[in-house]
């Protein structure tokens, strides 16, 4: 597998507070990687960093094996990263495609620059159906759909505009059974074409372990532990976070 | 048969989702008010009367479709109707010293837009409440209005051509509003600043993240406020030939803000509809005329059309519970 996106020794300070103590990872096409955690451990930062939204202190993050310097959250999008944060950043009171094509509306030519309404809609009803969403039609207002459906809709727009690297902040938070179970299909089939990397922040381990391929585990700005999702457990996990929250304590 | 029950069901269907529409209620009560003034009295439906009727609705329509903007992404402009008094003295002032009544027009517009800038950058640049920004405009706006006119009402200037199109002639004042409707519901519906207007209003962190310039567009909202609300002065002062320094005031704003909220522009902002301003401003010109038709004391009638304003927002409110599935 070709490796999409790499970080090599990054870090970062808050004033007084190291949020990143020189973490490494990388992530290859059809590969999905978890990342566990618990509040405050750097993950957010971590990938704050990787979506261009902070800069690091120290350390370099390399796109295709080229080292990349992100100035802004734009710049990274145009690197192929997209990433779909908890608040989803969906208008509720807009329809589904005007959701997915906010900021990058498609207009009809002519110097009145108006709104192509039926190019949008096509496309995204096209783009909701090549990634196996139904809804039952794209005028529907955001407002009006589930928890997951959103979730849907938030991962759809990051992907039609060609993202190669999909960064998701928990995307299975407070989220049932069965809305999980669509954002999991939806994640793994997105995988299974191959041309994407995916990371998500996670905090249940069992659930992370049973979708992704490779886990990770951030403690207090450094990554204390990584392993095949294959060759671990949530027991060895759990183990691993009570260690240190001991270790912690006697220090 | 069974086109002809598709048909139907399309029709149904049409009919139903027509109802749905915030507008739709109070059209269904502007036609039934319509009936009724005309039945108490039969001189609602005349030439005579629809014309004072389109001048009771154009100027709150007018002031509606830009508190329509300002509403949906969540400011409002108290002070429009302040400068609605003042556009026509800055346009007989710029006249008195030479310049054509025309250009004098465009001078008077530029400065409304002018006071827009001021608020919008007041509001944004130092993190102020539209609300309180626009108060203290309101006071200014008016003391900056009487000190000009020293208190004196004017004449409006210029020839017929001018005047006519500006106002004197029978239904130029509708005719402007509704050109100004047209325009307005397709920036709102069809333009990328309409949408961005309602995404801000909607989700204003959603909207910094897709990268919305959000100062820009609310500060452009409240130029183009002012600038109706200078626009709707103008047209006014030259439909009735005189200009009073208290004109228009906090009267005419609130109709505009109540025209639409009425026709189903949320106060709390991300909905709204340029063609529900207008319904919204037919509704309670309609209820303004046909009570004085009536010749309803004018005590009473404060009585029945703030009632009215009342009710017909709180049936809005719950009609759109009832559409979003008690969602907003």
């Amino acid at each position: 597998m070709t490796e999409a996106i790499r970080a090599e020794g990054l870090v970062k300070t808050f004033g007084n507070v190291v949020a990143l103590n020189g973490v490494s990872l990388s992530v290859a096409r059809g590969e999905m990687l978890g990342i566990l955690g618990d509040n405050g451990a750097g993950k957010s930062t971590l990938i704050k960093i990787l979506t261009g939204y902070h800069r690091p202190d120290a350390g370099q993050v390399y796109v295709d094996g080229k080292p990349v310097n992100f100035a802004s959250v734009d710049d990274a999008r145009a690197h192929g990263i997209e990433c779909v944060y908890q608040d989803l950043a969906l208008v509720n009171g807009l329809s589904i495609y005007h959701n997915m094509f906010l900021k990058r509306e498609l207009l009809w030519g002519g110097p009145l620059k108006l709104l192509n309404h039926r190019e949008m809609r096509r496309r995204a009803a096209a783009a909701l159906a090549e990634i196996g969403i139904a809804v039952a039609s794209v005028d529907l207002e955001v407002g009006a759909l589930s928890g997951g459906q959103r979730q849907a809709i938030a991962v759809a727009r990051a992907v039609s505009t060609n993202a190669r690297i999909l960064l998701l902040d928990e995307p299975l938070a407070a989220m049932g059974a069965r809305e999980a179970r669509l954002i999991i299909d939806l994640v793994e089939r997105l995988k299974s074409r191959g041309d994407i990397a995916i990371a998500m922040i996670a905090h249940n381990y069992a659930q992370t372990l049973e979708i992704c391929d490779r886990v990770i585990l951030v403690q207090h700005g450094e990554i204390t532990f990584e392993s095949p999702a294959g060759a671990t457990s949530a027991e060895e996990l759990l183990e691993i976070v009570r260690r240190e929250y001991r270790a912690a304590r006697a220090g | 048969m069974v086109a002809e029950g598709a048909a139907r069901s399309s029709f149904a269907r049409r009919a139903h989702s027509f109802l749905l529409r915030p507008e739709a209620s109070v059209i269904v009560v502007s036609v039934a008010l319509v009936a009724y003034f005309e039945l108490a009295n039969r001189n609602f439906i005349t030439n005579a009367n629809l014309q004072t009727l389109s001048q009771f609705v154009a100027a709150p329509v007018i002031i509606a479709c830009g508190e329509i903007m300002l509403l949906i992404c969540r400011e409002i402009d108290l002070s429009v109707g302040q400068v609605f008094a003042l556009a026509p003295f800055l346009m007989e002032n710029v006249n008195d010293i030479g310049v054509p009544e025309p250009l004098a027009i465009v001078a008077a517009l530029l400065v409304c837009a002018l006071i827009g800038l001021v608020i919008g950058l007041i509001t944004i640049k130092l993190s102020i409440p539209s609300f309180i920004t626009t108060l203290g405009m309101l006071f200014l706006i008016t003391g900056l209005t009487l000190t000009i006119s020293r208190g004196y009402p004017a004449n409006t200037s210029g020839g017929p051509l001018l005047t006519g199109i500006m106002g004197t002639w029978a239904y130029s004042e509708i005719l402007w509003a509704l050109a100004i409707v047209a325009i307005m519901h397709v920036v709102l519906r069809h333009t990328r600043w309409g949408l961005h207007t309602i995404a801000i209003g909607g989700n204003i962190v959603a909207a910094a993240e897709a990268g919305i310039a959000i100062n820009r567009i609310k500060i452009g909202n409240f130029v183009l406020t002012s600038t109706l609300g200078g626009l709707t002065g103008l047209l006014e002062a030259f439909r009735v030939g005189s200009i009073d320094p208290l004109a228009g005031g906090s009267n005419i704003m609130f109709l505009g803000v109540a025209s639409g909220v009425i026709g189903g522009t949320a106060i709390a902002g991300g909905t709204g509809t340029i063609v529900g301003g207008l319904v919204g401003g037919i509704m309670l010109g309609v209820m303004q005329d046909g009570f004085t038709l009536q010749g309803i004391n004018a005590f009473t009638f404060d009585i029945i059309i703030g009632a009215a304003i009342l009710i017909a927002m709180a049936a809005n409110i719950h009609l759109a519970r009832l559409r979003g599935g008690g969602a907003r």
